[in-house]
Formats: C-alpha cells, sequence, structure tokens
C-alpha cells in the first residue's frame, strides 16, 4: 500500500533495529517460548509492521463497509446503525416453561428468541419413543406437536420478534409449525423473520442430530430454500445458518472452520441450482453462524476474512449478480468447549473476551454463554450474566462506535489474509474430493477435526498451552454454584400430553397427510405444502419422520476413529 | 490373564447426544498407551452398549454423556450387564457433563469413578491401567 521507496527504508530500518536493538537483547534475555501460536496453533511473529502488508490493496482486499469485498462489514453504518441483535439460545423442559424463560428474557431487553429444541426432537422422536428416555426437555424444550409449539410462543407476537430454531434433519417439520401457530395468532408467513439452522453437512461432521442419509437431506433443505425464497411465501426468513460453530466446537481451528463452512456453503448453493432454483433468489438468505474463540485477534481476523472470502467465492465463482448475494451475514455464539469446570466464575471473563471478538468482527447477532455451561444448562442467574455481558459490550466499552476498529493494524490485516489464503487452500482440496458432501461420507472433515481436537488436548497436557485453573493456577478447591436440574416429571407431563392429543385429533385426517407425504416424498416435488397439512392436522413429529425414514432410510456414519 | 495381554476398552456413547470430541480423545489416548480400543459411535442404546461389551469380550466400559440423561440410561446400563452376568466382571467408568452430586447415586449403580470435564487424558490411563491391574491381575 505504501511506495517500494518507503517500503525499502522500512526494511532497512527494521534490520537495523534487529541488528542493533533485538539480537544484543536476545542473547541476553531470549523469549519466554521458542514459538508463538494461536489458539489454532497458527505461528505468530514478533512484530508486524507495513511490510506484512505488501502484497495487499485498500481497495479491492480491505474497501469500505456495505461495499464488496465486505472486510469490514455488511453494512454501511454497522452498530451506529442498530446493534447486533442480542439472541441468547434458551429452551428446556416442557413448552411452558421455556415460554416463561422467553418472556423473561425479553422483558431484560433480548432483542430476538432462539429456540433450543431437546435431541429427540432434533432426531425426530416422539417424547415417547425408547431412545427418547432420559432425554425428553434435558437440552432444550420438547416439541412432539403443533400443540406444543402453540404454546411455546403463547402471548409473544410473531410479527413483534425475530425467532431463529436450531433444528437441522427435521428443519422442515418445525418450520412449518412455526408457520401454523403464527397463522392462528393472525400473522401471515411472509411477515415472520428469523432463521432455521437446517444444515445438515455440520451434523454429519460434527454436530450428530443427522436422520437420513446426505442427498436426501440435500433435497429437504433446497425444498426449504424454495419454498421460502423461490416462491416468496417467507421473503424475511433465513433459510439456513451454514454453522462453523460445531466444527470449531468439536476440535478444528479457525482456518479449518473457515473452510469447511463455506465448503458446506458451496455444497448448498450448488443444490439449490442444481433443483433450478436462480441464484440471486436464494442466496440473500443464506445466513452463517461461527464460533467466537479466546483467541482476540485471531477471531477478529478470522470473522473478516470469512466475510471477504464469501463475497469472493459468489461474485467470482458463481457469478451472483446482486450485491446482498455477496453479503455474509452471521451469527455468533461465544465458545462453549473453552469453559471450564474449574473455577467456573471465570469463564464469565472468557465469554467477555470472546463476545469482544465476535462485537470487533462485525457479527449480526450474538449468543454468549453462561459461566456454568461446562457444568449443566444455564441456571437463571447465570443466564443473566451473560445477557449483560453483551449490554456492557455494547453501551460501556465503545467497541460500537466505529465500524471495524482493528482493521488496519499490520497484525490482524496480516492474519486476515492468511486465513483467508489457507481457508481457500482447504476448499481447493475439498473441491478435489469432490465437493464437501463427499468429503462428509469419506469421513475426511471428520477426520481433521479429530486430528486438531486431538493436538489441542496434547497441547493442554504438556503445558504448551495454559489454561487457567485447569492445567496451571490451580486450586484445590471444587465449584460450589447453583445448576439448573430439569424436573425429571417433565418427561411425564410430556408423555400425558401426546397420549391426549393423539385421542383428540382427527386420526383419519392425520393418516391422509402422512399419506400424502409418502407420496410427495416419493417424487421431485417439493415437501413443505405436505408438511404443512400435516402439522395443522396434529401429526406428531415423530410420525412424519418415520414416513420419511421409510423412503430416504437412515444415514450410518463412517468409522473414522 | 497375562501380563503380556491388552486390555480391552469399549468407550461407547449412550443417549442421543453427539458430543464425541471428548469420547473420541479419550479412545484415542487409551489406544496410545497401548490399550486395545473399541469405539461406538454416538446415540447407543444400553442394550446395543451391553451387547458391543459382551460380543467383545472388554474388560472395562468408558461411558461419555453430555445431554443430562446419564442417570437414566446408566442405570438401565448397569442393570442389562447384571442380567448379562458381567457387571462384575468389568469395570464401568464415566465422564462428560455429570453434576458431582449425581456422583454418589452414580457410584451407588456400581459405576467405578466420574471423570469430570477438564481431565487429563494422562490421569484416566493412569487410573485404568492400574484399576484393572489390581481387578484381573491381582484378584
Amino acid at each position: 500500500m505504501l511506495n517500494i521507496k518507503k517500503l525499502d527504508e522500512i526494511k532497512k530500518r527494521k534490520k537495523e533495529w534487529e541488528n542493533n536493538k533485538l539480537n544484543p537483547l536476545l542473547e541476553k534475555y531470549p523469549e519466554r517460548l521458542t514459538e508463538f501460536v494461536t489458539t489454532s496453533s497458527s505461528q505468530v511473529n514478533r512484530l508486524y509492521t507495513p511490510l506484512n502488508l505488501g502484497g495487499s490493496d485498500y481497495l479491492t482486499d480491505i474497501g469500505f463497509p456495505g461495499e464488496f469485498p465486505y472486510t469490514r462489514g455488511v453494512q454501511p453504518t454497522m452498530y451506529r446503525g442498530r446493534l447486533w441483535t442480542m439472541r441468547q439460545y434458551a429452551g428446556y423442559g416442557t413448552a411452558e416453561e421455556t415460554n416463561n424463560r422467553f418472556k423473561l428474557l425479553l422483558e431484560q431487553g433480548q432483542t430476538g428468541l432462539s429456540v433450543a429444541f431437546d435431541l429427540p426432537t432434533q432426531i425426530g422422536y416422539d417424547s415417547d419413543h425408547p431412545l427418547a428416555l432420559g432425554e425428553v426437555g434435558k437440552v432444550g424444550v420438547a416439541i412432539d406437536t403443533l400443540k406444543d409449539m402453540e404454546t411455546l410462543f403463547d402471548g409473544i407476537p410473531l410479527d413483534k420478534v425475530s425467532t431463529s430454531m436450531t433444528i437441522n434433519a427435521p428443519a422442515s417439520v418445525l418450520l412449518t409449525m412455526y408457520i401454523a401457530v403464527a397463522e392462528k395468532q393472525g400473522i401471515s408467513q411472509n411477515k415472520l423473520a428469523g432463521t432455521i439452522q437446517n444444515d445438515i453437512l455440520k451434523e454429519y461432521s460434527a454436530r450428530g442430530t443427522y436422520i437420513f442419509p446426505p442427498r436426501s437431506s440435500m433435497r429437504l433443505i433446497t425444498d426449504v430454500f424454495e419454498y421460502c425464497s423461490k416462491w416468496n411465501q417467507m421473503p424475511r426468513w433465513n433459510t439456513i445458518s451454514i454453522s462453523g460453530y460445531h466444527m470449531r466446537e468439536a476440535g478444528c481451528t479457525a482456518i479449518q472452520e473457515v473452510a469447511f463452512t463455506l465448503a458446506n456453503a458451496i455444497a448448498y448453493v450448488e443444490a439449490a441450482l442444481k433443483k433450478g432454483i436462480e441464484l440471486d433468489t436464494f442466496a440473500r438468505r443464506l445466513s452463517f453462524f461461527w464460533c467466537a474463540h479466546n483467541d482476540f485477534f485471531e477471531e477478529i481476523a478470522k470473522f473478516r476474512a470469512a466475510r471477504r472470502l464469501w463475497a469472493r467465492i459468489m461474485k467470482e465463482r458463481f457469478n451472483a449478480k446482486n450485491p446482498r448475494s455477496w453479503q455474509m451475514r452471521f451469527h455468533t455464539q461465544t465458545a462453549g468447549q473453552s469453559l471450564t469446570a474449574q473455577q467456573p466464575e471465570n469463564n464469565i471473563v472468557r465469554v467477555a473476551i470472546q463476545a469482544l471478538t465476535a462485537a470487533c468482527g462485525g457479527t449480526q447477532s450474538l449468543h454468549t454463554n453462561s459461566m456454568d455451561e461446562a457444568l449443566a444448562l444455564p441456571s437463571e442467574k447465570a443466564a443473566q450474566i451473560a445477557l449483560k455481558t453483551q449490554q456492557i459490550i455494547a453501551h460501556e466499552s465503545g467497541v460500537a462506535l466505529t465500524i471495524d476498529p482493528l482493521a488496519g493494524s499490520y497484525y490482524v490485516e496480516t492474519m486476515t489474509d492468511e486465513i483467508e489464503r489457507r481457508a481457500m487452500e482447504y476448499i481447493e482440496k475439498i473441491d478435489e474430493i469432490g465437493g464437501a458432501v463427499v468429503a462428509v461420507e469419506r469421513g475426511f472433515i471428520q477426520k481433521e477435526i479429530h486430528e486438531s481436537a486431538y493436538r489441542y488436548q496434547k497441547e493442554i497436557e504438556y503445558k504448551k498451552r495454559i489454561i487457567v485453573g485447569v492445567n496451571e493456577f490451580i486450586i484445590g478447591e471444587q465449584p460450589d454454584i447453583e445448576i439448573l436440574r430439569v424436573d425429571p416429571e417433565v418427561e411425564k407431563v410430556q408423555l400425558a400430553r401426546l397420549v391426549r392429543i393423539k385421542k383428540e385429533r382427527d386420526n383419519l385426517k392425520v393418516q391422509e397427510t402422512l399419506k400424502q407425504i409418502e407420496k410427495i416424498s416419493n417424487s421431485d416435488e417439493n415437501l413443505m405444502p405436505a408438511i404443512v397439512d400435516a402439522v395443522k392436522a396434529y401429526a406428531t413429529l415423530g410420525e412424519i419422520c418415520d414416513v420419511l425414514r421409510d423412503v430416504f432410510g437412515e444415514y450410518i456414519a463412517p468409522d473414522v476413529f | 490373564m497375562t501380563a503380556s495381554h491388552r486390555f480391552r476398552i469399549l468407550v461407547a456413547k449412550p443417549g442421543l447426544d453427539g458430543h464425541d470430541r471428548g469420547a473420541k480423545i479419550v479412545a484415542r489416548a487409551l489406544r496410545d498407551a497401548g490399550m486395545e480400543v473399541i469405539y461406538t459411535g454416538i446415540r447407543q442404546t444400553p442394550e446395543s452398549i451391553v451387547s458391543a461389551a459382551l460380543q467383545e469380550d472388554v474388560h472395562a466400559i468408558g461411558l461419555s454423556i453430555l445431554s443430562g440423561a446419564h442417570n437414566q440410561l446408566f442405570l438401565r446400563i448397569m442393570e442389562l450387564l447384571k442380567k448379562e452376568g458381567l457387571k462384575d466382571r468389568l469395570l464401568v467408568f464415566a465422564g462428560g457433563i455429570i453434576p458431582k452430586e449425581d456422583t454418589p447415586e452414580l457410584t451407588k449403580m456400581g459405576i467405578a469413578v466420574v471423570f469430570g470435564p477438564g481431565t487429563p487424558t494422562k490421569v484416566i490411563v493412569e487410573y485404568l491401567k492400574q484399576a484393572l491391574k489390581e481387578k484381573f491381575q491381582e484378584g
């Protein structure tokens, strides 16, 4: 960016500084480590200067917020216009309990909802399925039928909030339930704003709540794209949240997080194009989901690199014409895996640092974890502190005053370039394998994640990496904080409700709608309308997924260990 | 058994959660320590875990769970082990997100030890070497 003469001068002076100042000191006092690495094990130099930015051009590589390549953010005013959405992921027990927690969070100033479903719901089992034993209402709310969904959003006007739903394999079923609840509130679906996670590829590689084999899953996902975007039924709805979060949590590095997520995104774009949906009609409704880990500068660089790389992929690889298709809008969650069971209050500090990276990185919405999450589900108090952490960052820290405050840092810009370059190398490798679907089927991504996770663990055990309270600065005492326990009665209450609804509904109608789903799933037609009908007839989630299981089969994970 | 015989360990994930970062790391560390390790993969039923233990003739089962369903699922596993006559013939250890006040109940069921988050793998390896030696070579 500087002229050659100036760069030569800096190079010369740097050499002098090394010879005269640095080296004599190093001889007397060596540095405390022989190598310095980030959380993702990337090497870090002693010093960054304009020399590191030699190949970078401000206008083509950094630019202005709201303009290609969006390195500095997707909107021209960013948080000066509107703060990020504070969106805490919540849900446990019955729909009534979660409804109460939602109302509490909204009262406390949260600006969007985010639903956590229990594992049986996420895997398409009703609460009375044998595999649901012990799991009902544990890590999220149990939803069997539309009735539960009606209770979940009771008294919450769905045209006034935006809602994010962490649901993948059975995403279309839960989305149609949400549509049906809105309809009962007198709100038409085209007014609904929110996000459905609907990202199956990372389920195979990291998170584990898959049901069907990849190719059938891709069809279900693109059915949602077609319904919401092409048919314009839900123009304000994000049809997918392409997630690096869970792969990072499973152990991959920041570079791999960017690479594997964008490789998955490429697979979704290709699947939708193959289905005949025009690129610019669905691309602007693709959203992303990142993890915010401890390494402050690396994470900020990651967000910037991901945004720029996606813009380039959409513009240059896919030839998207609408600038909105180039923009990566994303949600961020702080790194659950980084939280320690030892000295849990320390986690408040970790979460604050991580949340700060997301704000400096230009996130559109943010979940901050609670300090007790290495021990249990968040207690009410811990959840409150987590939300307050965001409010303090937004209103007191000053990071929301200007756009992309770390731009121009020699270190951050260099790392942004490096993450983009190395992520692109991975994407090229995945392209060679045949794309993300094949890479997942062959266990390539799973293996890469496991290798990184194992290396990280070894680094902690050999104390190459210090985790306060875990391998250094240990205090003998055990944590003694109050944790949330889900009432075991929840399972009974939920089972009784399921029995009742099956008795009260029109069972002939249910059978009819299920037959229709079976018929459509054997064709190339969009499944959404048939699922809407079944959901409205109070067919259970398990019944609908069982029909699809019969047609599509179930996924068996490759043995990658 | 002889000292040269390798210990066989089943690392299993009961319940529905897919968080197997910990399970896989422990499995690998045990393997690196010279044990023979069979990893079940995620989403195993108590029945499938016990049947794998029987089939593979293992010396120990490591159960990893993060969903909070441990009380019900571990109880079922221990009941099935008892039914198969395996309960006293092998060692069961556990890890994951398990509140410490649940440990006494799990110990009563017959779970030998519960390792919390942040436990170094070498602690688990050392524990198993010692406990298995006592159980199978000196008993």
